[in-house]
């Protein structure tokens, strides 16, 4: 029971349980790769738990051998943050989708994030309910025909990213589904960041929102729909990195250039830079079919002190200036007297 | 204010055995800290005492109206006293705004000290006046001691060159050193209280002690109306040892840390701001040198799920709210009961509905507390009694929490969070530990599997190698803890989860009779703070040889497995609530038993004498 973590395989993180995904759920691919990736983490087994609110998605932590809660709906951010506060110790995982996180959960997201709870937050983004059958999700484009809309959607969509941005997350990524090779860095990035990291998944629902990530997982389009961020590198995409990514300074918005056409070289392409928040707020908004679609780390702010970091630095510091607890002191602290 | 008999000494006129004191003002008079120092030279000079402060929702209502009146009440004496009293014997009215608000509860002959400077044309319209109820008559029926304090107050600080302003506020302790004359209290806590409040500030200090000494001067040299002389009040006759007062909010946060320390666990004490439960919150977050973790959430439905989750990972988690906030909860409850986690929900209520009286006391969420979630999630419920009761009742409740792996709703409300009362001190070493056993044992493990005789589930936390395992909402298989959607055991858990907390029964004292005897004509049954009102009220129909009893009940659900047949022992049962008749209709309906009730929902307390008329008027019947 008590084996090296390092002689684990991702079957020792598999459960007993049959998965209850339909056929070609996206979810599959993902808990593959979470199971393939978590003996790689260095963290004993027994210390891992996995979080989750309602949905689809948040069957997950029944497949994962780990400690793991299924909670209520939209309510696992913050049933992890009391996980992390009494032990800061376990590392915990968020699972969650756009209804879930967004939604219903959405003020818990924004404070989960504000705080920097150090938690990996996995967002599952399918742009639809699915277990509840079909409905429009607060991620649904403008025009989603469902139950619940049937002459289609009428409002506003978020974007993950942007909202997790905006709300003070400091470290943000997005990875697609059946990408394990881009996906399993990239979770590898939010496990070691300390604080809140959040990762948006595109995820395909093969029942009730099929294909609607298509463009950017298809092989013959992606290299026109997917813009791969490397901190460092310039902002290129296309066939054979050809087209980039340029700041008209006129306009202060992001435009599309060919190198070699009208003189652009690759010296005029924004260069990816993880902790640049401008930047990152800029990429994170950039959506089909004006623009690729941003996957891998959009922003990393790592010097950030996180929650539970702090509430237990506090109490050191508390602790010091008092002396030891004492309950018959505290209860004699104040003014007394005697009766005899 | 009684007269105490069989006194022989020259102060007999002016020896009383008990005496309500009001004091009232705008709420930025400064009339709860007034009240605060007054309790304490009281509790000091070792008269019996209970206090009530009664403040208004807002925080600064505009100066001199009647909603922004501010009172706080003390009940002293030399007996036990158990409420803050039912009428007032000495009324301190700050302006014409608090005398109009408060003259209805003195007593015909009481005495009514008023700052005649606050009674301007302005202050008197604003408060509804028509003309100055101090030259008009009005107040024939009481003896009126008139006083230009801010005048006094102005002269006596002059020294220490506050401004107008600052100088004006002096004044509740210009009228506060007044009333100490009055009582013959010992000024000194008080000044060493200013001198500690206003450390950083000594001119403030300075100019606030010099005006408690002018008010106490003033008074002693004889420029009080002819008559009013210094009134003796007796020492109780109190159990000895060493004591201090305390608010029931403190002492629930106390309870809390203790019960915490008993059960060797620590608190994840997560909470969501609401009247008037926030002071819980406020007293544990200063309280970092013990093994305790706040956190104050983004709202309602995240302090308790993260209390859960704090529970969940081998922590108590500990939540506390109001009615509104208790709502808001419901759903995250019952997944604590359905994941069989060890929680407490501390209600303290107010009055409702909706945001209702948000400063003002109630008992009316016994039925949310018993029924308000989906499904059969029936949890324990237990309640507070009086302010100092808190500290047992927050030890028992993490007791049962821990011990049967379960929510416990722990019921307090506005009356007890707020009034004081003299606590003989515990000594922590005196109770019983109950340290809480964690799963280590890997042989056989399942998070389905529960103690045979309890019924508790295992709490096996986050950490320990080889029990791993999964929880959560959905219905779970009663052997191996897997999600299951068998019909035949959902009934099985269904009924398991009843029969555990049912059975808690066993592991309770049984009910007992607060004062009275196991049988006879008529027995008064309380719950919470109505404590105090039923005890004095049954006492005092004692002492005229009435045949009346009183139940107090801690444990509302499950109850007490002797209730039933202690309550049919006696003729009548009669239930003060301060609701519409919750606990009745629980009595009624598990015993079927016709007690009566008595309903009061005003937001003000029981008076003693409300209930000692409803005990009368049943006897005579």
């Amino acid at each position: 029971m008590n084996a090296p973590v390092q002689n684990f395989t991702a079957k020792d993180f598999a459960t007993d349980q049959e998965v209850r995904w339909c056929p070609g759920c996206g979810d599959y691919a993902i808990l593959k790769t979470i199971q393939k990736l978590m003996p790689e983490l260095g963290i004993a087994r027994e210390k891992q738990v996995f979080v989750s609110g309602i949905g689809c998605s948040s069957r997950f932590p029944y497949y994962m051998n780990t400690y793991g809660f299924h909670t209520i709906h939209g309510r696992a951010p913050a049933v992890a943050t009391g996980v992390k506060l009494s032990n800061p110790e376990l590392d915990v995982w968020v699972v969650t989708g756009d209804g879930d996180g967004l939604s219903i959960g959405g003020n818990h997201m924004i404070h989960v994030l504000r705080r920097n709870v150090d938690l990996q937050i996995l967002l599952f983004n399918n742009e639809i309910y699915g277990l509840t059958k079909g409905q429009y999700s607060p991620t649904s484009k403008v025009g989603t025909t469902s139950p619940s809309t049937p002459d289609g959607s009428i409002d506003m969509p978020l974007r993950p990213c942007v909202f997790a941005l905006g709300v003070g997350a400091r470290f943000v990524a997005r990875t697609i589904d059946t990408e394990a090779k881009h996906m399993a860095p990239v979770l590898k990035r939010a496990h070691a960041h300390k604080g809140a990291s959040f990762v948006e998944i595109y995820q395909n629902c093969p029942v009730y929102n099929d294909g609607i990530f298509d463009q950017i997982k298809d092989k013959k389009t992606a290299a026109d729909t997917r813009l791969v961020l490397e901190h460092g590198k310039p902002l290129t995409f296309g066939t054979d990195n050809q087209k980039g990514i340029r700041l008209n300074a006129k306009t202060l918005l992001f435009e599309v250039v060919v190198i070699g056409e009208d003189g652009v070289t690759e010296d005029d392409l924004i260069v990816h830079d993880e902790n640049n928040k401008v930047l990152a707020q800029m990429l994170a908004g950039l959506k089909l079919p004006d623009f690729p679609e941003p996957i891998g780390v959009i922003y990393c702010e790592p010097t950030a002190p996180s929650y539970t970091d702090d509430v237990y630095q506090q109490r050191i510091v508390v602790r010091e200036s008092r002396g030891p607890a004492d309950l018959n002191s505290l209860l004699r602290g104040g003014h007394t007297w005697t009766v005899s | 204010m009684s007269a105490v008999e069989d006194v022989t000494n020259q102060d007999r006129a002016n020896q009383v055995s008990d005496v309500v004191v009001r004091f009232a003002g705008d709420s930025g008079d400064g009339m709860q800290l007034t009240g605060n120092n007054f309790t304490e030279a009281t509790a000091i000079y070792g008269n019996d005492l209970a206090t009530f402060p009664d403040f208004p929702a807002e925080i600064r209502a505009p100066a001199g109206a009647t909603f922004g009146v501010s009172a706080f009440q003390i009940y002293f004496g030399s007996e036990d006293v158990t409420t803050a009293g039912d009428d007032v014997d000495v009324l301190i009215a700050m302006n014409p705004a608090a005398l109009i608000t408060n003259l209805k509860d003195l007593v015909a002959g009481g005495l009514v000290i008023v700052d005649t400077d606050a009674f301007t044309d302005k202050n008197l319209r604003r408060a509804g006046y028509t003309s100055n109820p101090i030259e008009d008559g009005v107040l024939d029926a009481f003896r009126v001691v008139p006083i230009a304090i801010t005048k006094q107050v102005l002269e006596s600080v002059k020294p220490f060159g506050l401004s107008h302003k600052f100088a004006v506020r002096c004044k509740n302790m210009w009228t506060l050193g007044l009333v100490m004359w009055l009582f013959d209290r010992d000024r000194n806590v008080t000044i060493s209280s200013l001198q500690k409040k206003f450390v950083s500030k000594p001119e403030i200090a300075d100019a606030n002690i010099a005006a408690l000494n002018a008010g106490h001067a003033y008074a002693e040299t004889a420029e009080m109306p002819s008559g009013i002389e210094v009134y003796k009040v007796p020492r109780a006759n109190v159990a000895p040892g060493l004591y201090r007062n305390t608010t029931g909010s403190e002492a629930l946060a106390y309870g809390l840390l203790a019960g915490g320390q008993l059960a060797e666990l620590s608190i994840t004490f997560a909470s969501y701001p609401i009247t008037p439960a926030s002071s819980l919150l406020h007293t544990l977050s200063g309280q970092k040198q013990f093994d305790v973790v706040t956190f104050q959430a983004e709202d309602e439905i995240a302090a308790v799920c993260a209390a859960i989750g704090a529970s969940f990972a081998g922590s108590l988690g500990i939540t506390s709210s109001s009615g509104p906030g208790i709502s808001l909860k419901a759903e995250a409850i019952s997944l604590a009961c359905a994941t069989e986690l060890p929680l407490i929900i501390v209600n303290t209520q107010r009055g409702g509905p909706s945001t209702g009286l948000p400063t003002k006391t109630e008992q009316s969420d016994l039925n949310q507390a018993l029924f308000g979630r989906h499904a059969d999630t029936m949890l324990p419920v237990i309640s507070a009694s009086t302010s100092v009761d808190c500290f047992e009742v927050a030890i028992e409740a993490i007791r049962l929490a821990t011990k049967f792996m379960t929510p416990v709703i722990l019921l307090s409300d506005g009356y007890l969070a707020n009034a004081s009362e003299p606590w003989l001190l515990p000594d922590i070493n005196d109770y019983e530990p109950f340290p809480v056993e964690f799963e280590t044992n890997t042989e056989g493990f399942s998070p389905a599997n529960r103690d045979p005789e309890t019924l508790a589930r295992v709490w096996a936390k986050p950490g320990t190698p080889g029990l791993e395992h999964r929880i959560g909402g959905i219905e779970k298989d009663h052997d191996t803890g897997d999600i299951s959607y068998d019909s035949d055991n959902h009934q099985r858990m269904t009924d398991l989860r009843q029969d555990k907390i049912e059975g808690i029964a066993d592991y309770i004292p049984k009910q007992e009779v607060a004062l009275g005897e196991t049988k006879g004509k008529l027995v008064v049954v309380g719950w919470g703070s109505t404590y105090g009102a039923i005890h004095q009220a049954v006492k005092r129909c004692r002492q005229e040889k009435l045949d009346v009893s009183h139940i107090q009940v801690r444990y509302l659900n499950p109850l007490p497995k002797n209730l039933g047949d202690l309550l049919a022992s006696y003729d009548q049962v009669l239930i003060p609530e301060m609701n519409k008749g919750q606990f009745i209709n629980l009595i009624r309906s598990r015993f079927l038993i016709d007690a009566k009730p008595l309903s009061k929902v005003s937001g003000q307390p029981f008076k003693i004498r409300e209930i000692e008329s409803a005990i009368k008027s049943l006897l005579e019947t």
